[in-house]
């Protein structure tokens, strides 16, 4: 199964076109690296794979088939910031409840158990980073697309999460979508690398 | 003292209070001898004793008990006028947020319609083509003073379902309802509690506004508005008591509730809880 997009073309209203006719194909098991300036629509790109915004032209498909909309998607997006994608009101156990998380990858990320009983606004970015990293790593996603996952974390809880995501790669064969402005980091984990320029 | 500088236990302290008040207000209400408030022409018009706290009236009936009486049946008809009405604002509100544009604009509409007409205007309107009495009070109150927590409900849900952690719960596979019971109704039903808690002042004043007009409950049931609109005829004649004391209850109820909804509101926030003032 493989996560294809064909001429995606972007633009926000009638602003002019974010990018034109972009091609974009990930195969499980391939970790790719995706570069740009700031503005180049990386995470635009990023929301368009996942699901979250229909392109303005081409489409996203998905082992060949167009993406549904309903049911667990095999997609699965991390974002940026962790404390805009927890819901303020719930205790973190719950937001792993919603994901379905197995205790494995809780044990890889280095989540502590008495942090499950906490709101997401008593524990640091990085610690909520890797409750959204949980969640995304549900049983059913084949591909992962990362937006700036670490961006705002230190070297050693970055390397932390990403030796978890990559073990969870190799065992599950998942396709990994890597948007950084970091290049070593790129180069560190990538299989190959895409630019967008502006 | 510790206790007066801390706003949040101030603010317990007063909404403890007001609570009493009015529980106190209702249990009176209900259990006070109806025999008080027929006609005892032997002891009309007596000033406030111990015996008749607020006086009697021209009928020799008891002003405290008719007062009591009048304030409890007030709040029946505000409460359940603003129960109906913050209903109307919440179905309003998930139906513009989540029905597309179409409703939205409709809803929107209506919700502006509504605002631009006078409350008390429309409140006699629609009461008076209802025939009056509570049935007509209640319809009233429940039709306008919907718009401005439609409003809000509107604007928090349309906020709600744009976050990003109900965009992720949609693609982790959750249902509609699902999202609409764990993520978004939480987050609405604080507002809807303190809506209804603030509109009911506001629905008891109408109500009293409205039959004291002569447009709401018959003359024959012990209403404030009623009580108010007959003592007016006898101020002159030096009978205070029959408007002091029933005006000055309606005021103190209309303020507790005011006190424990906005007291609410504060206690919902909780970055409020170390006010120093």
């Amino acid at each position: 199964m493989q996560l294809e997009a064909k001429k995606l073309s972007y633009r926000y209203g009638c602003y002019p076109w974010l990018f034109r006719e972009v091609d974009f194909t990930l195969s499980p098991g391939e970790v790719v690296g995706l570069l740009g300036p700031s503005g180049s629509g990386k995470t635009t790109l990023c929301r368009i794979l996942a699901g979250y915004v229909k392109p303005a032209e081409g489409r996203v498909l998905l082992g060949g088939k167009p993406i549904t909309r309903k049911g667990y998607q095999p997609v699965q997006l991390v974002f940026q910031h962790p404390e805009k994608a927890l819901n303020p009101r719930w205790r973190m156990r719950k937001v792993l409840k919603e994901a379905e998380v197995e205790d494995s990858i809780l044990e890889a990320l280095g989540i502590q158990s008495e942090w499950l009983s906490h709101f997401p606004g008593e524990l640091s970015g990085g610690e909520l980073q890797r409750f959204c990293v949980a969640r995304a790593l549900g049983k059913g996603t084949r591909f992962l697309i990362a937006d700036e996952m670490t961006t705002m974390l230190d070297a050693i809880t970055q390397a932390q999460i990403w030796n978890a995501v990559l073990n969870a790669q190799k065992q599950r064969e998942m396709g990994i979508v890597v948007v950084s402005h970091e290049e070593k980091l790129v180069a560190r984990l990538c299989d190959r690398v895409m630019r967008l320029s502006r | 003292m510790n206790v007066l500088k801390n706003k949040r236990l101030r603010a317990l302290g007063m909404t403890i209070f007001s609570i009493l008040f009015l529980g106190g207000v209702v249990i009176l209400g209900l259990t006070l001898d109806k025999g008080n408030i027929v006609t005892h022409l032997e002891i009309r018009n007596a000033p406030p004793t111990l015996e008749h706290l607020f006086g009697t009236d021209w009928l020799g009936r008891d002003m405290f008990t008719r007062t009591m009486m009048g304030l409890t049946l007030s709040m029946g008809v505000g409460l359940l006028g603003a129960f109906c009405s913050t209903m109307i604002a919440a179905v309003l509100g998930m139906v513009a947020a989540t029905m597309g544009k179409v409703a939205d604009a409709v809803v929107s509409w209506s919700t502006d319609l509504f605002l631009s007409v006078p409350h008390l205007v429309m409140l006699l309107l629609i009461s008076f083509s209802l025939g009056g009495g509570a049935k007509g009070i209640i319809a009233g109150t429940a039709l306008t003073h919907w718009p401005s927590l439609a409003r809000i409900i509107r604007a928090e849900i349309m906020a709600i379902r744009s976050a990003d952690y109900v965009q992720v719960s949609r693609r982790l596979g959750k249902p509609g309802w699902w999202i609409a019971m764990n993520h978004i109704f939480p987050h609405i039903l604080p507002q809807l509690a303190v809506g209804f808690l603030l509109m009911f002042p506001h629905a008891i004043l109408h109500e009293a506004s409205v039959t004291f007009l002569g447009l709401g409950l018959s003359p024959h049931q012990p209403a404030i508005g009623i009580i108010l609109s007959e003592s007016m005829k006898y101020l002159s004649s030096g009978l205070w008591w029959l408007a002091f004391f029933p005006g000055l209850c309606l005021l103190f109820a209309v303020r507790a509730f005011a006190a424990i909804g906005g007291n609410l509101r504060q206690f919902i926030r909780p970055s409020s809880a170390h006010d120093a003032r």
